[in-house]
């Protein structure tokens, strides 16, 4: 894995996590390149895009009532009324890197910010951009899994933001 | 006021900016105050003030001048601030980057930290972007870790173990014995850590691959254990021959975790020297694959049988049909390439019908496939019967469609002056 993005339909960024050394400037360019790449694909095209030497896998979340709303994982079928916002989810795969498990790591990924956050909506991983890296941190590391089970994630999770709780309201 | 509001207050006031314009005066004001506090001493805000910079910096804004202050918080001793400082190490710094050096030492420290929290801290900043020179100085801290700690640590120093075995292959050397042992571990984490890593150090070092091989039957014992017991999908475990079968007949494809188990099978199968039986009992599992509902599923099984067609072509052969089906399907431009790859003489009438009800988008692609295979097919002598027939009717089509119009007429000319005689 090269990279994950997260960013919405007006493409801006809310996550960036980079797996290679990548200059500023390179980075910029490769999340421009993103960005137009997947908010631009059709409706009913599937989740994989061939792009440079890497594959990208990528899936929208809609969630209902703009950035307020939860994020959800299955498109309900509401007619008319109520506006949906798109969040994007999207990793590089290398070539020999299966498309698959790419999916099952998005999958697993937004799985771990609905627990934490309870029903995640943008606006969550906006305002708490730090606990958005910090569970990404915990699940995957260089490129790869670290932890498979999410009870042991979300448990490992908790106690280092209790012992951050704690260190500051022992300093301050 | 705790720090977290005092952030989240300018990111709604970042927010409520009208336009770029406003915005950039919003932040350009912030980071104003915040590198003025960054040159104060200790005023006990140190951690969001970083966090708001790294805010900033995802906006696209530049962030440099923080790269000294995440030096700074992450020698601190209170873990908020090793957090905040680590995390802008990892946003801010990377190996071009002189402050990183500076970095080596805390890490170092760390590493060794009574908290495992601060441990982790340490090993993933490490593992995310840790230069050649860094990981050369470290390593023997990583192998001391991979040999004598906790399965949390365990998991996470063989993943850093993975990285700079990348970094700087010589390590590899290193890390060869404590990966061995790390087989034994029940904890699924190490393990599926453990296993990236002997990859790792097998696709570097051919004598590594050697000595690995006879851990192969343990490889194979615990893969039988995890598909016997429920596996996690998350799995990727390699092996050879027999396992496989198992995998891939009694696997349930029919969620896509599952499917994703059986196409690592497959990609597995196809990248080793397998026998033929299961190369073919791969490209069958490639075959099933088409005709699943999911879209994503039908894509990858596409791709791979164009990568396996150079080689198995009969194996192939016999999915002819599901291909050719594949046709009606919107996304279809793959299919389109797989089918110029394979026999295409028969499928010629198909192929013609395609073009004449596809979408204008398609045709462009549909049509450069065909000629491809035809080009292909006028190198054989029975070839020229195909061209005959076929012209005509692509003759027909191709003048009802405008935008194909200079396209055609410069492949026609290539072609007729790649074969004078015709």
């Amino acid at each position: 894995m090269r990279f994950l993005l997260l960013f919405n339909r007006q493409s801006k960024l809310r996550l960036q996590k980079w797996f290679t050394a990548v200059s500023e400037r390179e980075k910029r360019k490769v999340i421009r390149d993103m960005t137009v790449l997947v908010v631009g694909r059709p409706p009913r095209s599937c989740n994989f895009i061939d792009w440079r030497d890497l594959k990208i896998v990528y899936k929208r979340w809609l969630h209902h009532g703009g950035p307020h709303g939860p994020l959800l994982l299955v498109i309900p079928l509401v007619a008319g009324a109520g506006r949906y916002a798109s969040l994007y989810f999207c990793v590089g795969l290398e070539e020999q890197d299966n498309e698959l498990l790419g999916l099952e790591v998005l999958h697993r990924y937004v799985e771990l910010l609905d627990k934490y956050f309870g029903n995640v909506c943008e606006l969550d991983i906006i305002f708490n951009f730090e606990k958005a890296y910090h569970i990404l941190d915990e699940f995957l590391m260089g490129g790869e899994v670290v932890e498979t089970s999410k009870t042991d994630l979300a448990l490992s999770i908790e106690e280092a933001d209790v012992l951050q709780e704690v260190q500051w309201t022992i300093t301050y | 006021m705790s720090p977290t509001v005092r952030l989240q207050e300018m990111i709604r006031v970042i927010r409520s900016a009208r336009t770029q314009g406003e915005e950039r005066g919003v932040i350009q004001k912030e980071c104003a105050t915040i590198r003025a506090q960054f040159r104060q001493a200790d005023n006990g805000g140190r951690s969001h003030n970083l966090a708001k910079l790294l805010y900033v910096h995802m906006l696209g804004y530049p962030a440099h001048f923080g790269q000294m202050e995440c030096v700074r918080l992450i020698a601190s001793p209170r873990y908020n601030e090793k957090r905040v400082g680590y995390l802008g190490a990892m946003m801010l710094l990377d190996e071009n980057q002189d402050a990183s050096l500076l970095i080596t030492n805390s890490i170092k420290n760390d590493l060794s930290h009574s908290s495992p929290y601060v441990q982790s801290l340490a090993l993933c900043t490490l593992a995310c972007m840790g230069s050649s020179e860094m990981c050369r100085d470290l390593a023997p801290e990583i192998d001391r870790l991979l040999r004598n700690s906790s399965s949390y640590i365990k998991k996470k120093a063989t993943l850093c173990a993975v990285h700079m075995v990348r970094k700087v292959p010589e390590l590899g050397e290193l890390f060869t014995p404590a990966a061995r042992s790390l087989l034994a571990e029940k904890n699924h984490g190490v393990l599926h850590g453990a296993v990236i890593l002997i990859t790792e150090l097998c696709e570097r070092n051919t004598q590594t691959l050697v000595q690995f091989r006879e851990v192969v039957p343990e490889l194979v014992h615990i893969m039988r254990g995890l598909v016997t017991s429920g596996y996690s999908p998350e799995h990727t475990v390699a092996g050879i021959s027999d396992p496989f079968l198992q995998v891939a007949t009694n696997t349930d494809s029919s969620k896509t975790a599952g499917s994703a188990v059986l196409y690592e099978t497959v990609l597995t199968v196809m990248d080793i020297k397998s026998e033929s039986g299961l190369r073919v009992l791969a490209v069958n599992i490639l075959g099933r694959f088409l005709l699943n509902n999911d879209r994503n599923i039908r894509y990858i099984s596409m791709t791979s049988l164009q990568k396996i067609v150079i080689t198995d072509h009969n194996a192939v052969q016999r999915h002819r049909g599901t291909i050719v089906d594949c046709l009606k399907d919107q996304d279809a431009s793959l299919s389109l390439a797989l089918v110029s790859s394979i026999n295409i003489r028969s499928m010629m009438k198909e192929l013609l019908l395609f073009l004449s009800t596809c979408p204008p988008e398609l045709k462009s692609h549909a049509a450069s496939g065909i000629f491809n295979a035809a080009e292909s097919i006028a190198l054989c002598s029975a070839g020229g019967d195909v061209r005959d027939e076929t012209v005509p009717n692509l003759i027909q089509l191709i003048t009802s469609a405008s935008q194909l119009h200079c396209y055609t007429v410069h492949k026609l000319y290539r072609a007729l002056v790649g074969d004078i005689s015709q």
